[in-house]
């Protein structure tokens, strides 16, 4: 190894064994990774590609029930899968750090931010204690956090979630290590948060020359932060190259078929002739929960066959609105309007053919299916709830509908949601809400639980079976990709209040409402220079401040 | 120094070599730690402890034995996915379960086991043990191996009963409240709590003395004290299951509440209940025994263990231990039953992750 | 701190409420009986007039609620009636027995609450090692075991064939403080086997539970040597798992006292309460329930009152 001294980080045929039903398999199949110093590498996968396992490894960590199965982990000349435990204690934290997915779950509730941060350096030697937490408001203040002087004397729960990533980053950063993991950390935040957290990650990685392993599922993410791009597969490496050739030129299907996801978009169809009656208007409805108000004044129409996108960040009301339309949740003001005609607040003051005409699919396809009930049961009850469908008629619908969504009826009839694929659970959900016969359907964020491939097969069936029975979907997201990709028209929701709202091809076109404007360009694009575009355009000092005022 | 101590030390200090040598950290131990043991025992009591010690160790070596070759036999016995399952299962569990299959046994073919009737005067009280009588006779001079064999029926029978009754009215309750929410939840919630501040015994000791004791009472009120305890189990895994997506769904279908408990929520409380029956029985079982053997029990002439215990109690003293065989077989029973929760307990999270 | 004085008040208003709640349950349990407590004493063959004379005595002809807030009344200021057996003062005969269970209880704690811990934590440590499982298996069979099992056991080897201590427990309140504590051995002993087999249990699956928390891998990734991951990172948050155990096996202490009292014939409430339970003595059934039912609730008190002033989250209100 002597050839390439700026080698930092080598790993040579890596395998790791996972232990589940008294047996070990191997969950890595063989990977090799180098890594040189002030290096940047992205490592990208699906869930389930072995992303964490392969950076905890980098720190020689294995998880319980996890363990090495072969292959070496050298950093800077030192194998770690042989390494003695102190030699390894003596690596973490000092030469080698990590930043975790949730900072929230990551520091300790029982103690402060900056005596977590100031431990590592004073354990391993490196400062005293009073150096180290000058240093840590030092690096507080670079990161751009609020009251850098005064916020590491707080417990992490006084703190919230984009300022405790950034501490973390900090904290990582307090013995100025060679490399840096980090663990999916904008996962968990909302996209204007998600961006200080990115800036300021990437800044001060540059600042100290500090080579990382960036692991995430987010392309336009690790397209931002790496210099080069590593995806995995199942344990597998697909394959690796510098960023911005893989982004252009992807060598393998695989790869081009995530990058090909986002390519996905249909015609905007044209909004129907004024005076229409819409099919449900929700006319200035407000709500509480208990003496919280989570819903203001909100007001948006909903027309037969369109597909009304309503988008925003967690607590910005969008789910808290489709409670209210399906009436688990009856406003304080407002009505909710059904063809023209009031439907009465309670769900349970509606009469059947009322509650037939909505139907939901929900985000996550695991809790929304009965594990006791097969696939048959599942899609036949509303058939028979609503038209008192048995026996051969029952089943033959049945039949018709898992044809519809593409599932061979012989094959999943008498099956357990517990052995489909989360994408075919997403099928049955929506066979499920055709089963009713609906004319609308809420769709709350059905494809963000979802890999990227499987997501976009959904949207597909979902655009299909639109123009085929001339459903109207009101699809609730965050995500503005899927946004672009269906929408007619797009209502932007922050903090209970309806912001903008409109067809899709101006609501993608400036001028814009201050909020949308933020909320669209922060969300990253596949281009490496959006970030540093971006910054540049917002000033480098107030991203952190733009987004505060405006997310917070 | 005799022989058996030489042997005894022998055996532990070669088993301990033997394992050292094939670089088995556990078992080294285990000698290693049974060799103090004894040897302090030894010094302290004389070297008769180590015939106890070595008795000891070699039921708990037969009983590991037998439980070995149940398991490697019933693995070639039963179907495929059976087999795999009792593959898994720890030797105290299939101990376990051998255990509770004899007592069912037993329970069920008392008349037929027993040499003697149940309240059959055999012989002169506290008659030592002979060959009409396997362990003697008790205080009236009834044969005690067939009070105990009776004991079976009587005491396991009505516990289970017991717990049975208390599951239906907590699970079924648990449910309503966990699926119906609001006023119906909270009203429930709070006369659970109420309930649960009095401990149990001491409430039973309460309501018996108003009641008296007899078996109906003994079993209502011991079911209407625990039942409170499953309530409060149903409405938190019911709370888990209520707030599922498909449980909206199906009443935003318009499904009325009935439908919802029994064909939603139901099926899926059903297998982490059955874990707890076997631990609640437990509970409700050493209840029962404690109140027999506080004489506010099962009656006699009925043969019972807690009561069992109570009547010859006095033979202790004297240095028999025949009083602590049915106090020992409630507690085998309880032991077994525990450690097959124990092992599904551990199954069903294991399947959960 | 204002964040968490509320929040204990109102746990304390709530112990308090269900005190009352309970002691209007112990009073309206004895109102059931068919007939009442004077046809009860005087037997089916007593005349119209005796049994109205005895109820006049009783207080029995005024209307239940008013004799409850007597009752209550009186209890507050320790009176709670006379014995219906020996017409002597429930309170006399309750007041000395009552030390002398708490001081049974006690020398449980004592032993088993360290014990425990101690156990309890090492067995979380070395989770799934040999020591691990013998104690699993060990602390099973205790807690499944009758107390009354463990009681003659410890009695058939410690008092008959060895004689070592006492068989029968009996104290007074003019012996020395050793003698004492030796007559009480046994007793305690056999309480101790059942609760610090539970305690032990309860504080493994705490730890189990707090080590595999995000933070303590994240201060393993930090370089922090194991024994300060355990001492500074899951020992302060432990603490509040480990009160809330020890509290509630404290409160299952005292009141699983009654049977081991009665194997060891040892003078204490359990005993007391048996004994009137058999003679249907109410005075002295409803007073000792009262006593009983106010030390479990307080213990559970502390069990939430030490949860919360143990939370960092409630002592650092954002």
């Amino acid at each position: 190894m002597a050839k390439d001294k700026d080698l930092l980080l080598d790993i040579r045929d890596l395998r790791i064994e996972g232990f589940a039903d008294d047996r070990w398999f191997e969950i890595v199949h063989g990977i090799d990774l180098q890594l040189h110093r002030g290096e940047v590498m992205g490592l990208i996968g699906e869930s389930g590609a072995g992303k964490s396992t392969i950076g905890l490894a980098a720190m020689g960590f294995t998880r319980d029930g996890c363990r090495f199965a072969g292959g070496e982990v050298e950093f800077d000349g030192m194998d770690l899968t042989s390494a003695s435990e102190a030699e390894k204690r003596a690596l973490r934290g000092s030469r080698i750090a990590y930043v975790a997915q949730s900072a929230a779950a990551s520091f300790n509730p029982a103690h402060k931010l900056i005596d977590q941060h100031a431990e590592a350096p004073v354990l391993h030697g490196l400062m005293s204690r009073r150096e180290s937490e000058a240093d840590a408001i030092e690096l507080y203040r670079r990161l751009r956090l609020p009251n850098p002087d005064e916020i590491g004397f707080r417990y992490p729960h006084q703190v919230s979630g984009g300022q405790l990533q950034r501490a973390m980053t900090a904290m990582a950063m307090s013995c100025r290590p060679d490399l840096i993991i980090f663990d999916e950390p904008t996962t968990a935040l909302d996209v204007t948060t998600q961006i200080e957290v990115l800036a300021a990650i990437r800044d001060i990685v540059d600042q100290f020359n500090t080579a990382a392993l960036y692991i995430t599922h987010d392309l336009a993410v690790v397209a931002q932060m790496a210099d080069r791009i590593k995806v995995l597969l199942r344990g597998d490496e697909v394959e690796e190259a510098p960023t911005r050739e893989m982004l252009s030129d992807p060598k393998q299907d695989y790869t081009k078929s995530l990058w090909a996801v986002r390519s996905f978009k249909r015609e905007q169809k044209p909004r129907p002739p004024e005076g229409t009656t819409p099919l449900l208007s929700v006319r200035n409805v407000s709500a509480a929960y208990g003496d919280t108000r989570v819903l203001d004044g909100v007001s948006f129409d909903i027309h037969r066959g369109r597909t009304v996108a309503v988008v925003g960040e967690s607590g910005s009301g969008k789910s808290t609105t489709a409670r209210c339309i399906t009436g688990l949740l009856p406003p304080l003001e407002g009505e909710i309007l059904w063809d023209g005609t009031p439907l009465p607040p309670r769900y349970q003051d509606r009469s059947k053919e009322q509650l037939r005409q909505v139907q939901m699919i929900y985000q996550m396809a695991d809790t929304a299916l009965n594990p006791k009930k097969t696939i048959g049961q599942i899609i036949g009850r509303p058939l028979r709830f609503y038209q008192g469908l048995r026996g051969a008629a029952l089943k033959k619908q049945v039949d018709g509908l898992l044809d519809q969504i593409e599932m061979s009826p012989s094959k999943f009839y008498h099956r357990l949601p517990s052995e489909l694929s989360g994408g075919q659970k997403q099928r049955v959900g929506i066979a499920r809400a055709l089963a009713a016969g609906p004319e609308l359907i809420i769709c709350d964020e059905v494809t963000s639980a979802l890999d990227q491939l499987v997501a976009e097969g959904i949207l597909r069936l979902l655009d299909t079976l639109q123009k085929e029975l001339d459903l109207a979907f009101m699809f609730i997201t965050h995500d503005l990709a899927t946004v672009r990709a269906i929408a007619d028209e797009v209502v932007v929701m922050k903090e209970g209040e309806v912001v903008e709202s409109g067809p899709k091809d101006q609501m993608f076109r400036p001028p814009h409402h201050p909020y949308t404007d933020l909320l669209l360009s922060s969300v990253p694009e596949m281009d490496p220079d959006w970030l540093s575009n971006l910054l540049e355009e917002r000033g480098r000092d107030n991203i952190g401040e733009a987004a505060g005022s405006a997310g917070a | 120094m005799s022989w058996f101590t030489l042997a005894f030390f022998a055996v532990l200090i070669l088993g301990g070599v033997i394992a050292g040598m094939l670089q088995r950290r556990g078992p080294l131990l285990l000698m290693f730690v049974l060799l103090c043991v004894s040897g302090l025992a030894a010094m302290m009591m004389g070297p008769g402890v180590l015939k106890s010690i070595s008795i000891g160790a070699g039921i708990l070596a037969a009983a590991a034995g037998i439980s070995y070759m149940v398991r490697e036999s019933l693995a070639l016995l039963l179907p495929e996915g059976g087999a795999r399952l009792i593959k898994t299962a720890p030797l105290t569990a299939v101990f376990g379960m051998l255990v509770i299959a004899v007592y069912i046994l037993t329970a069920v073919f008392a008349p037929a086991i027993a040499p003697y009737g149940e309240a059959e005067v055999v012989g002169a009280s506290f008659q030592p043990a002979d060959e009409t009588m396997l362990l003697g006779g008790d205080q009236l001079g009834r044969d005690l191996f067939s009070r105990l064999i009776f004991g079976a029926r009587n005491t396991v029978g009505i516990a289970l009963v017991t717990t049975a009754i208390a599951f239906v009215i907590g699970t079924l309750t648990g449910l309503i409240a966990a699926s119906m929410g609001g006023w119906v939840d909270q009203i429930l919630g709070r006369i659970v709590d109420t309930l649960l501040a009095i401990p149990q015994l001491i409430f039973a000791l309460l309501l018996l003395t108003i009641t008296g004791p007899s078996v109906r009472n003994l079993t209502l009120v011991i079911a209407l004290l625990y039942a409170p305890l499953i309530f409060r189990l149903a409405r938190a895994v019911a709370g888990g299951i209520v707030v599922m997506d498909y449980i909206e769904a199906a009443r935003l279908r318009g499904e009325r509440t009935w439908y919802v408990i029994m064909k939603e929520v139901l099926p899926n409380v059903t297998a982490p209940l059955a874990a707890e029956f076997g631990l609640r029985f437990c509970f409700v079982f050493l209840a029962i025994s404690a109140l027999s053997f506080l004489g506010l029990g099962i009656q006699p002439p009925t043969a019972d263990w807690g009561s069992m215990v109570r009547e010859n109690a006095t033979l202790i003293s004297f240095g028999a231990i025949t009083p602590l065989i049915p106090a020992a077989a409630i507690a085998l029973l309880t032991v077994a039953v525990n450690f097959v929760v124990d092992w599904m307990l551990h199954i069903s999270s294991g399947l959960k992750e | 701190m204002n964040g968490v004085l509320p929040l204990i008040g109102k746990r304390l208003l709530l112990g308090l409420g269900t005190l009352l709640v309970v002691s209007i349950i112990i009073f309206g349990a004895v109102e059931l009986l068919p007939g009442d407590v004077a046809q009860e004493i005087l037997g089916q063959s007593a005349t119209e007039e005796t049994v109205a004379e005895l109820r006049r005595q009783l207080g029995l002809d005024q209307p239940a609620y008013i004799r409850y807030f007597q009752w209550l009344g009186n209890a507050l200021q320790g009176d709670f009636g006379t014995s219906l057996a020996n017409k002597r003062s429930v309170a006399e005969q309750l007041g000395p027995r009552f030390l002398n269970t708490l001081f049974l209880a006690g020398m449980a704690a004592l032993i088993s609450v360290p014990l425990a811990i101690g156990l309890g934590v090492l067995a979380a440590l070395m989770r799934n090692s040999i020591y691990d499982r013998v104690a699993n298996a060990l602390s099973l069979v205790s807690i499944s075991s009758p107390e009354f099992f463990l009681g003659y056991i410890l009695i058939v080897f410690m008092a008959v064939q060895n004689p070592w201590f006492p068989a029968i427990a009996n104290v007074t309140p003019e012996m020395d403080l050793g003698t004492r504590i030796y007559r009480s051995t046994l007793p305690a002993l056999t309480m101790a086997l059942v609760v610090t087999a539970y305690m032990m249990r309860m504080t493994r699956a705490a730890i189990i539970n707090l080590l595999a928390s995000p933070y303590i891998e994240m201060a393993r990734l930090k370089g922090v040597p194991n024994r300060r991951v355990i001492l500074r990172h899951a020992l302060p948050n432990a603490l509040a798992p480990i009160i809330n155990v020890v509290a509630l096996n404290l409160a299952y202490l005292v009141t699983g006292v009654v049977l081991v009292e009665v194997v060891f014939v040892y003078q204490g409430v359990g005993q007391l309460l048996v004994d009137s339970v058999s003679k249907r003595d109410f005075p002295v059934v409803q007073a000792s329930c009262l006593v009983f039912a106010a030390t479990f609730i307080l213990f559970n008190l502390i069990a939430d009152v030490g949860a919360i002033l143990s939370n960092p989250r409630l002592r650092h209100p954002k």
